[in-house]
């Protein structure tokens, strides 16, 4: 068994998240859970998207893509079936994932691609100064809504139970622990999962502060919830008032999408030899 | 120009009716008489109803292009005999389902064309068939008239049809025989123009698309995969590659759009595959910021843009070379990129090869730049020859364990500024890539110097490309060195041009052809060599020409004379000698 630390995660770059940002529970999540999970730490791979969020590529020592705003999944589905051996986390924005790159999103959870989706929903354009996110809840005013957001906001796991996901989790950043396990959880699901999380722009929104929900949350497993049940696991989906579920809401046991591709089922194509050699046979069949 | 053992054949019909298919047959038949072979399908974009029609040509001599005027047209409905009767050779004949025209049709053509009135109907009624088999019936006769024989159209379908069964064979190869036995037992007087196979093997040819010979290019380079979004005219490259998936170990994705495509590529290619996309100009048009992306990051990735009649939704069906500026500048901020135009069907193969040697040699996007009139025609060349193929994966380190120094930079300074890459998942190291600006390591890093000294390193990547440029054909002259005058093109509009310089040249009129294939890095100073002194024609299917700008930032020559045609339709041989006359006057 390799043995990782957290100092192995470490990188040399200077954090630029605002002093007490959402952003650096999740972070110390992810390092836990990776040191819990002692995978060695070549196997995986961070992708991120642009945001704050999408500076943990510069913080986490794995594998890493920093790429463009709202293509994490597209990425991430190359690199997975180019090298399945490499376990794929993707770290999006709320902005990122449900307004620029929501078209991948459904498609990612119904081919029930091995990728892992982590969402910083802080419901927020954070980086580029406040904008209203397409999970700002209505009514929700900045520079971009000065008279209150119009529209309701998208409910990213009911989209995500619509959309066949595999595996549906939301975490929130103020109880590490908790999301440190949504995390393990997720990565050690087979198929597509998504954990989207509670995290806190303490710089731009005012509203969904670290309080706000602590008031509210509470945890699935804690209530006799059956992951296993999509009704329920609907239900518990549309509770966003007053009281807000966080766990797994929802995961069943599907075939990946590698699964049914005959070519990759064992050796990842990566290591598989790139010379064809069948090439003079197909030649034949246009003269 | 003589055109001994040589025919232009149409054969046209509805939408929906397998013309481009029966085309194929016939074209694979005279291929089999050891034959030269073009043949191009004209088609709206609708699937039912509208009018199609195949243009064939073959011949003793190669042939690049489709020819100006019809010898024999196989008219499958009256819309054909309308569109096309005026395109007959005075001499021609006309076969056509009498059962469907009458004989007194007046879209019939004026006599001296031969009509050649088949019962198609009755025919297939008599067959138990369904109605598609007309075509085979009328391919029958069409080999009757021609007096070349039906060994060959057995053969083909035959192979064709084998996987659906011996029924289906037999009965292709009955309505075959039906229309060639027809054609000989009613229509006794000889048709201006014979053809024949020609005996012995003369020489070891293949007939495909430009869309089949990138497909076989990727192949043969070991591409591993392709994720694409369809659009004509590249979606047959894509399902030539889906069909050959299992057989050669790639894995195949229908994109939910072209921005998925390209980043499912480029996450492909820093995962450590050679992998492409393929779109039209629409769809590359929404994968601009992945391309720019791939140049930031340096991720060797291949795209093909099969061009098609602009702006916006255009012409979906027809050809154009509109998008060479497009290719050329799109995506934002400045990196280094190579854009390759094919000309031929050897070409197709070859640069695609090429291109992904490119991409990883220099880790860098590459677009293979290509049109409809390319990639959908079908074209007799040489069989590949498979012994040449090489590959070249730069500097690409080994994945088993990576011993060099810590960390791993993946964007290290280097003179050539060509960094050595490591894939994830090697053990030993980990990989950082950055679509911001990056240090060598590869995490964010937005200093000025750094900004700067990271823009030089990807632009020394590009004067090492234009050194290699040496090791290609990157540009190629045809004819005489010393003509006055110097045709000018690339892509699709090869062929003609070359047929064109042919039939001037018999007529005693001194020109050559350049034909530019690298379009960036841009070949000036063989292309400056080329052009001193002479006379030069353009020949464009744009509105713009684009070349010819291109030409004149790259070289400061100022092309004399532009021919270019923007309708959506190839130029065809006459008509372009007519239109270079006209220039040369
Ligand atoms: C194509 C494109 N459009 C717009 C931007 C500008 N932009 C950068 S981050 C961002 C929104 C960030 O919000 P979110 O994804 O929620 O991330 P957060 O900063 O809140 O973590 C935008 C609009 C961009 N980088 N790329
Ligand atoms: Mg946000």
């Amino acid at each position: 068994m390799t043995s990782l630390t957290r100092e192995d995660l470490k990188t040399e770059q200077p954090i630029s998240w605002c002093p007490g940002c959402g952003n650096f529970g999740i972070l110390r999540a992810l390092q836990t859970a990776l040191v819990d999970l002692k995978i060695p730490r070549e196997k995986y791979l961070v992708v991120t998207g642009i945001g704050c969020h999408g500076k943990l590529f510069n913080y986490i020592n794995i594998n890493g893509f920093h790429g463009i705003h709202g293509r994490v999944l597209p990425f991430a589905t190359g690199a997975k079936l180019a090298n399945h051996d490499l376990i794929v986390l993707g770290f999006a924005g709320d902005g990122d994932q449900y307004d620029e790159g929501l078209g991948h999103f459904p498609h990612a959870a119904r081919r029930n691609i091995d990728v892992k989706l982590f969402t910083h929903d802080n419901k927020v354009y954070g980086l580029t100064t406040g904008q209203t996110s397409p999970t700002s809840p209505q009514g929700y005013k900045s520079k971009t809504s000065p008279g209150g957001a119009i529209p309701t906001p998208i409910n990213p796991l009911m989209l995500a139970l619509a959309s066949n996901a595999s595996f549906v989790a939301r975490g929130f950043v103020g109880d590490v622990t908790h999301m440190k396990e949504l995390m393990k959880a997720a990565i050690q699901h087979k198929g597509f999962a998504l954990v989207d999380i509670l995290q806190v722009c303490i710089t731009f929104n005012r509203a969904q502060t670290y309080q706000f929900y602590r008031d509210r949350v509470y945890k699935l497993e804690e209530e006799n919830h059956d992951a296993t049940d999509l009704q329920q696991a609907l239900k518990r989906s549309r509770e966003t008032g007053d009281r807000i579920p966080i766990g797994i809401f929802y995961q069943e046991e599907r075939p990946v999408y590698r699964a049914r591709l005959p070519q990759i089922k064992t050796q990842p194509l990566i290591k598989q030899p790139i010379k064809p050699t069948k090439l003079k046979q197909l030649l034949r069949e246009f003269t | 120009m003589t055109r001994t053992n040589e025919i232009s054949l149409l054969i046209g019909g509805q939408a929906g009716a397998g013309i481009s298919a029966a085309g194929l047959l016939l074209g694979k038949t005279f291929l089999r008489g050891g034959l030269h072979v073009f043949g191009t399908i004209d088609y709206p974009s609708l699937i039912r109803g509208g009018h199609n029609f195949y243009l064939l040509r073959a011949a003793t001599r190669p042939v690049f292009a489709q020819w100006d005027k019809i010898d024999l047209m196989i008219a499958l409905d009256e819309r054909t005999l309308e569109r096309h009767r005026e395109e007959l050779v005075s001499d021609g004949g006309v076969i056509f389902d009498s059962d469907e025209i009458s004989p007194d049709s007046p879209n019939l053509p004026p006599s001296g064309v031969q009509r050649y009135a088949v019962p198609l109907e009755s025919i297939v009624k008599e067959l138990n068939a369904p109605k598609v088999v007309q075509n085979t019936i009328a391919l029958g006769a069409a080999l009757g008239i021609l007096g070349y024989g039906i060994t060959q159209l057995e053969e083909i379908l035959q192979e064709t049809f084998k996987a659906k069964g011996d029924k289906i064979v037999s009965m292709n190869v009955d309505a075959a025989r039906k229309g060639y036995n027809y054609a000989h037992e009613h229509f006794a007087s000889e048709f201006c123009c014979q053809l024949k196979p020609r005996t012995g093997k003369h020489h070891q040819h293949m007939l495909l698309t430009g869309n089949e010979a990138v497909g076989l290019g990727a192949i043969a380079a070991g591409c591993k995969f392709i994720a694409a979004y369809p659009m004509t005219p590249a979606s047959p490259l894509f399902h030539f590659l889906i069909a050959q998936a299992e057989r050669f170990g790639i894995v195949t994705l229908q994109a939910e759009s072209e921005i998925a495509a390209i980043n499912m590529t480029i996450g492909a290619a820093y995962a450590g595959l050679r992998a492409m996309t393929s779109t039209s100009g629409g769809g590359f048009c929404l994968m601009t910021e992945g391309l720019s992306m791939a140049g930031m990051t340096e991720t060797p990735v291949v795209i093909m843009l099969g061009q098609r009649t602009g702006p916006s939704t255009g012409l979906p069906t027809y050809t154009a070379q509109g998008d060479l500026h497009f290719a050329l500048h799109a995506g934002h901020g400045e990196f280094p990129r190579v854009v390759i135009a094919p000309g031929d069907i050897r070409e197709c193969f070859q640069l695609t090869i090429d291109a992904f040697n490119l991409a990883e040699e220099f880790q860098t996007p590459v677009i293979l730049l290509t049109d409809k009139h390319l990639i959908e025609s079908h074209i007799t060349t040489q069989t590949f020859d498979t012994g040449l193929v090489s590959i070249d994966r730069g500097k690409l380190l080994p994945m088993e364990r990576y011993t060099g120094p810590t960390p791993y930079l993946r964007f290290k300074l280097v003179d050539d500024g060509i960094s050595p890459r490591l894939v994830p998942g090697t053990l030993g190291a980990t990989v950082h890539a950055d679509s911001a600006e990056h240090g060598e390591q590869g995490f964010v890093n937005d200093t000025a110097d750094n900004t700067r000294q990271m823009a030089d390193k990807r632009f020394r990547k590009r004067s090492e490309i234009q050194k290699a440029l040496s090791r290609y054909d990157a540009v190629k002259t045809f004819g005489s060195k010393d003509a006055d005058v110097t045709l000018v093109g690339w892509g699709s509009t090869k062929g003609v041009v070359l047929e064109a310089v042919e039939i001037l040249q018999e007529e005693g009129r001194s020109l050559n052809f350049l034909q530019i294939i690298f379009m960036a890095p841009f070949p000036a100073q063989l292309v400056s060599k080329a052009l001193k002194g002479k006379t030069t024609i353009l020949v464009e299917s744009n509105r713009t020409a684009q070349l010819g700008s291109l030409i004149r930032e790259q070289t400061g020559h100022r092309v004399a004379h532009k021919i270019l045609r923007y309708d959506g339709r190839p130029f065809n041989p006459l008509q372009l000698v007519a239109r270079i006359k006209e220039v040369l006057k």
